[in-house]
């Protein structure tokens, strides 16, 4: 008895202080993480109060934290702004593009780098391994050299087009893949079904978190994508929404028209911010996954 | 003939099943691969031979006005003091923003990791949400908060601070790029640093407190030397990022004010966009170089351990 009770005693006054220091830790680690979160949100709260203010106030106090009068007269006049609805309506294009793209060509991909068998498979993965590591800023020359030669300059599609399959995608694809089981793929082979039949009967209707991760990474490379488009883009017909934000800030920098940037900068951040607060499984899936965005 | 040596029957039997098991199998990775050549694998060779050129962008259409010109680009570019100075920027991007990056982000894991339950998920949301925000988007908010009579500088006035022109100023300039860079990518960091967390084993930590080994302890013991290949990972993943920074300083200054922002990768571009192509070939392939460089050191330092 009195064995048994010894360690039990340590056991319970070692809670006993563990408990107690924790009582004036965690108020602290609360504090410091409040701290930081409203650190981390001041730009949503800036541009929040900044896009609700009329541009006269803007002008007579930039610097005011809150409107004096809330008002809506910045995203009237940003959707009255020339083109502005043709951006947005070209950054749906090119993402359903790059989307449509990634799911069929990663999806495919991945699925041969997993579970096919077959010569040079090796140098396939050092391929996306690779597309992964090369820096934009080596290939963007001969890229816009190609799309030329294409023909694709100042097109959607020339725009669209590199992302289409994007290695982050096919390496997504085939960690999915590699968990599912062969023995599904091997019945179905036994049973005669050719390897087409295979990847679209049994393989993607159980690729379903893969293809939703895939498809919201390529839409967030997609709608957030800037060089490329400001360098294909040479026309406003083609620009898109961040190309055109950009144009339209550059243009007002001489008026300095804060109402307008910030009213734009919303309507550029929203979309992918209320996906992110729905699906934060997929983004934290795909960029942790990998490590990139 | 190597088949007499073998037995015949079986082998040649599988060997068109093989042949025809690959040619399925690229024509499941052919899209991939199309784009794969077409955008990666000519561009990078493609910017090898260009960087060796004096090709313009006016001999597009001339290809044959161009010359062979050898070394000649990198020599400039080691001449350019602009470039110098680009690289010094980019090395002071990597030094200053990779430590604190990984500092906020590690400091973050560790606090949702402490075992707090109420808002833990809120937390993670919020310290996620700047990788997810559009760049451009930032920038322009970034750009009103820090002008001269901006949120910044009235928070500054109020506790009697004259606040400077920011991003007018060629000593505050990059701070302000640096700072926009690390709001943007902590996060990450995070995410990564809370995944290694979460794969310690917690029995190790029980051991440890039954030893009598206090929080910071741990810390130090247990904790960072477990985390090790996770912080190697997360470093090297920041630093290739980082050496090829160019939206945070192309947006909010454009490399001014003189340059004191410009990193090599809006050098580059600005080569490209005077029409100098062969140059910026040449400087685009001085950073494939560090990037090879960080990624070979990396797989020197966690091979041992894998």
């Amino acid at each position: 008895m009195t064995t048994i009770a010894a360690p039990r005693n340590a056991e319970m006054t070692g809670e006993r202080t563990q408990r107690r220091r924790r009582s004036v830790a965690r108020p602290l680690l609360y504090g410091a993480l409040v701290l930081c979160a409203l650190l981390t949100m001041l730009p949503f709260v800036w541009v929040t109060s900044g896009s609700l203010r009329s541009l006269d106030e803007i002008r007579s106090d930039p610097g005011a934290w809150l409107p004096q009068h809330v008002t809506l007269d910045n995203f009237l006049r940003l959707f009255q702004t020339e083109g502005f609805g043709r951006f947005l309506v070209n950054s749906i294009v090119v993402a359903v593009i790059v989307v449509a793209g990634n799911i069929v060509a990663a999806s495919a991909a991945g699925y041969a780098l997993a579970k096919l068998d077959f010569a040079a498979k090796r140098i396939a993965f050092g391929a996306v391994m690779a597309a992964m590591m090369v820096p934009f800023t080596t290939v963007f020359v001969t890229q816009f050299v190609i799309t030329v030669d294409l023909g694709l300059a100042d097109t959607l599609t020339g725009i669209a087009l590199p992302g289409a399959a994007l290695p982050l995608s096919v390496f997504i694809m085939r960690q999915y893949a590699l968990s599912v089981p062969d023995e599904l793929l091997e019945a179905a082979r036994i049973d005669g079904a050719g390897e087409f039949r295979i990847f679209f009967r049994i393989f993607l209707p159980l690729a379903g978190p893969a293809v939703a991760t895939i498809t919201i990474m390529s839409f967030l490379y997609s709608w957030n994508n800037f060089i490329w488009p400001l360098i294909v883009a040479q026309s406003t017909s083609s620009y898109t929404l961040p190309v055109g934000l950009a144009a339209t800030s550059q243009a007002a920098a001489h008026v300095t028209d804060y109402g307008l940037m910030l009213a734009g900068a919303i309507v550029v951040m929203l979309p992918v911010l209320v996906l992110f607060l729905f699906l934060q499984r997929y983004f934290v899936q795909g960029i942790s996954g990998t490590g990139m965005r | 003939m190597t088949a007499t040596i073998g037995p015949t029957t079986p082998r040649g039997a599988r060997r068109p099943r093989g042949a025809r098991r690959t040619a399925v199998a690229w024509l499941f990775l052919a899209p991939f691969a199309l784009v794969f050549l077409l955008y990666t694998a000519i561009p990078t060779v493609a910017a090898l031979g260009f960087s060796l050129t004096d090709l313009r962008g006016t001999d597009l259409r001339h290809p044959l006005a161009v010359n062979f010109t050898g070394i000649h680009n990198y020599l400039r570019l080691l001449e350019d003091p602009s470039f110098l100075r680009d690289i010094l920027n980019t090395v002071l991007f990597v030094a200053v923003g990779v430590p604190l990056t990984m500092g906020f982000g590690f400091a973050l894991a560790l606090a949702l990791n402490s075992g707090i339950r109420r808002l833990r998920g809120t937390f993670r949301t919020v310290f996620f949400a700047p990788v997810v925000t559009n760049v451009v988007a930032v920038a322009m908010i970034w750009q009103y908060a820090f002008n001269a009579g901006g949120t910044v500088n009235k928070v500054l006035g109020a506790i009697g601070f004259a606040g400077p022109n920011w991003l007018d100023d060629t000593h505050l300039a990059m701070p302000v790029v640096i700072a926009l860079g690390v709001w943007r990518n902590f996060g990450i960091a995070m995410v990564l640093f809370l995944a290694g967390l979460q794969a310690v084993p917690q029995d190790v930590y029980e051991a440890a407190s039954l030893d009598g080994a206090g929080r910071w302890r741990q810390l130090r013991h247990i904790t960072l030397p477990l985390l090790m290949p996770t912080t190697l990972m997360v470093s090297v993943l920041l630093t290739v990022f980082y050496l090829q920074v160019f939206d945070e300083p192309y947006l909010l200054t454009n490399g001014g004010p003189l340059g004191s922002t410009e990193s090599v990768a809006l050098y580059t571009y600005h080569q490209f966009g005077a029409g100098e192509f062969g140059m910026s070939s040449a400087a685009s392939f001085v950073t494939l170089l560090l990037v090879t460089l960080v990624s070979i050191v990396q797989f020197r330092m966690l091979r041992p351990r894998a």
